[in-house]
């Protein structure tokens, strides 16, 4: 299947991205696109942001080796801290990022869609800070499943709005969030939570999460001395693992590995492993492997991480395989609650399900990694949010 | 013989009304309902039939559309299938002009090609692609413009004047003009400053527009003939088909069609 226009143009990666929305959405995010543009050529939004990234979010984040798991498997782990940064995951690098942006447009308010709530969480805080009002879109699912994170977004002032429809997870959020944007776009900012959707969102948020793979390469050049033979991260929408890999991308030496959601399997059709059990197409804006039937029907995921149960992926992280630059497994909910426990017993930290799901993945890959090898797992959420499904 | 919309359009306007546009989901509750439907609603007075395709995730699209897709799609709507309805209505003696009103991920899994020999098969006479953009849609457009398969542009109150020209240039006969931000649905009273920018439309794109999103009473549809050659009307004929099965939403058409009369 090729891309129905070609693509290899701005916004396009490979033939992956690219703009493909309904033509009121074409000047907001022109708009959106010009703006950014010149917010990252200024100065001084760069150094304040850099600022509140060191005084607000907590950056940078540590690096920690993972002394009795990297013992256990027989590997040398080292674990990306962004579970420590305000607000307990790396959404908020882009959350504060974007949200500075709004207040520089002059926009009068914030929306954005959430699936586990992270991102919701994130764009509450940063929203709450620069005064802006905020509204977020959540399905009702995760509501249910993620409820510690619908009470964090109210406590912060956050208005959110419960999504009915469809499967009621995060691809019926965004969808949600883009109707309502196209309705208001002239006063509102659409804080788009991962690497996805329309031009320019996958570039601004790789470029808003760059900062954990800048740190990490810094960190670990200090710490061991060398690059790491491996990192792993989760992918969902691929905002963490674009922005732990994007520093790495020129050191072909080390592996990129994103890790999907295998659900119950990939065989059994109920997980959310886009480059396994998907094929090339267009949702909410951009081209890029996508879960979907013969007849190009979005199909239902499923996920134990409401964070990763979602139906297409960035679609940089489609030309990263594409060039056979980064390679993408999965694990499933079964390994990831595994991966959780062991974390929190071998090391005193409680992982989010989504990022376990990168943790598993070097468990049950710990022999092709190769012995003693040196490895970085970014640890992109902390887990209160998931202690129901944890210790149900 | 093939005729363009805007052909289509221009008589009814030399006949002394503007073009009556219904929408309808093709298969909302069933094939054969559609089928009746588009037959009353050519009785009514339609000059053409949008034709909605059902698709799982329409982001333009307000809750009436969006559950009368769910039901669609619950009795295993597809593109293809829509396709042969079409094909199946022209058989059954339908005469108006069908667009094809559909979302790209469909039409991108068949392929543009696969697409446009569709179209060319089922007999319709235009296709709309919601989430395809001017500047995505040359291959596309080629493609139909082929097998004789007019492809419609939207315009939209946030689109820009360089860009209404480029839409105008690239769009076949017509241009579908979003008169409303937003998704679609019943509102209340026309936009303010509405016949102004109809006028800046139509003269930048050069082509008869298309007037949808938001028309639901035949008072606004007539206020609206005085400035669009066509006036869409989609969710309100949806409600009442869904309510009250195709003869209710062929009385309604009828109710717009004398409204879009009286007025020219």
């Amino acid at each position: 299947m090729k891309n129905p226009s070609g693509g290899g143009r701005p916004g396009f990666f490979g033939p992956y991205g690219g703009r493909f929305v309904p033509e009121t959405l074409i000047e907001p995010l022109r708009e959106l696109e010009a703006a950014y543009d010149a917010a990252r050529r200024d100065a001084r939004f760069r150094k304040e942001l850099a600022r509140e990234l060191a005084t607000y979010v907590g950056r940078p984040t540590p690096l920690t080796y993972a002394g009795r798991l990297s013992k256990e498997l027989g590997l040398r782990v080292w674990l990306k801290r962004e579970d420590l940064t305000h607000t307990g995951a790396h959404k908020i690098n882009n959350t504060v990022g974007q949200v500075l942006l709004a207040r520089r447009m002059g926009k009068k308010r914030v929306i954005a869609e959430t699936g586990a709530g992270q991102h919701g969480v994130a764009t509450a805080a940063a929203a709450a800070r620069y005064g802006l009002p905020c509204r977020v879109y959540m399905g009702t699912e995760d509501m249910a499943r993620q409820a510690p994170n619908v009470g964090r977004m109210k406590f912060l002032g956050a208005e959110v709005v419960a999504v009915e429809s469809g499967s009621r997870t995060l691809k019926d959020a965004t969808s949600e969030a883009l109707r309502a944007w196209s309705a208001e776009s002239r006063e509102t900012f659409y804080v788009l939570g991962s690497a996805l959707g329309p031009h320019p969102y996958p570039s601004m948020v790789r470029d808003f999460q760059s900062v954990i793979g800048h740190e990490a390469r810094a960190q670990i050049l200090k710490e061991a001395g060398r690059l790491p033979r491996e990192i792993a991260a989760c992918v969902g929408g691929g905002s963490n693992a674009i922005g732990i890999f994007t520093a790495f991308v020129k050191d072909k030496g080390v592996r990129l590995t994103g890790v999907e959601a295998g659900g119950k399997g990939v065989r059994t059709g109920l997980h959310a492993a886009r480059f396994a059990g998907g094929r090339p197409g267009v949702l909410h804006g951009t081209y890029t492997y996508l879960l979907q039937d013969a007849a190009g029907q979005v199909l239902p995921t499923h996920s134990v991480s409401a964070g990763l149960d979602y139906p297409a992926v960035g679609p940089e992280h489609a030309e990263l395989r594409r060039t056979g630059r980064a390679r993408y497994s999965s694990a499933t909910d079964a390994e990831a609650l595994k991966a959780a426990s062991a974390l929190g017993r071998l090391e005193g930290i409680l992982p989010a399900l989504e990022s376990s799901h990168a943790l598993a993945y070097v468990m049950r890959e710990r022999r092709k990694i190769g012995r003693n090898a040196l490895v970085i797992v970014n640890l992109s959420g902390r887990g209160d949010k998931d202690l129901g499904t944890l210790c149900p | 013989m093939p005729v363009t919309l805007a052909q289509v359009l221009k008589a009814r306007r030399a006949a002394g009304r503007a073009g009556l546009v219904p929408f309808v989901v093709a298969g909302d509750p069933s094939s054969a309902a559609t089928l009746a439907l588009a037959k009353g609603l050519e009785k009514a007075g339609a000059d053409i039939l949008e034709l909605g395709v059902p698709f799982s995730d329409p982001v333009a699209d307000g809750p009436v559309i969006q559950a009368a897709g769910q039901r669609a799609l619950r009795k295993g709507m597809t593109l293809k299938r829509v396709a042969a309805l079409a094909a199946k209505m022209k058989r059954a003696g339908v005469k108006t002009p069908v667009v094809l009103f559909t979302y790209l991920n469909p039409v991108s899994t068949l392929g543009v090609e696969g697409f446009a020999r569709l179209c060319a098969r089922s007999g319709v006479s235009a296709a709309l692609v919601v989430d395809l953009p001017a500047e995505e849609s040359r291959e596309l457009s080629k493609a139909l413009a082929r097998r004789g398969v007019e492809l419609v542009l939207l315009a939209s109150p946030t689109t820009t004047d360089a860009r209404l020209c480029m839409i105008g240039k690239a769009s076949g006969s017509v241009v579908y003009y979003v008169s409303r931000e937003g998704v679609t649905g019943v509102r209340a009273g026309l936009a303010p400053g509405l016949a102004a920018r109809i006028a800046r439309v139509r003269k930048l794109t050069g082509k008869p527009l298309l007037v949808g999103f938001g028309v639901a009473e035949p008072a606004q549809a007539q206020a609206l003939a005085a400035h669009a050659d066509a006036v869409v009307v989609g969710s309100a004929l949806v409600k009442a088909a869904a309510a009250g099965g195709p003869a209710a939403a062929t009385r309604l058409a009828r109710r717009l069609s004398s409204s879009l009369e009286r007025k020219c």
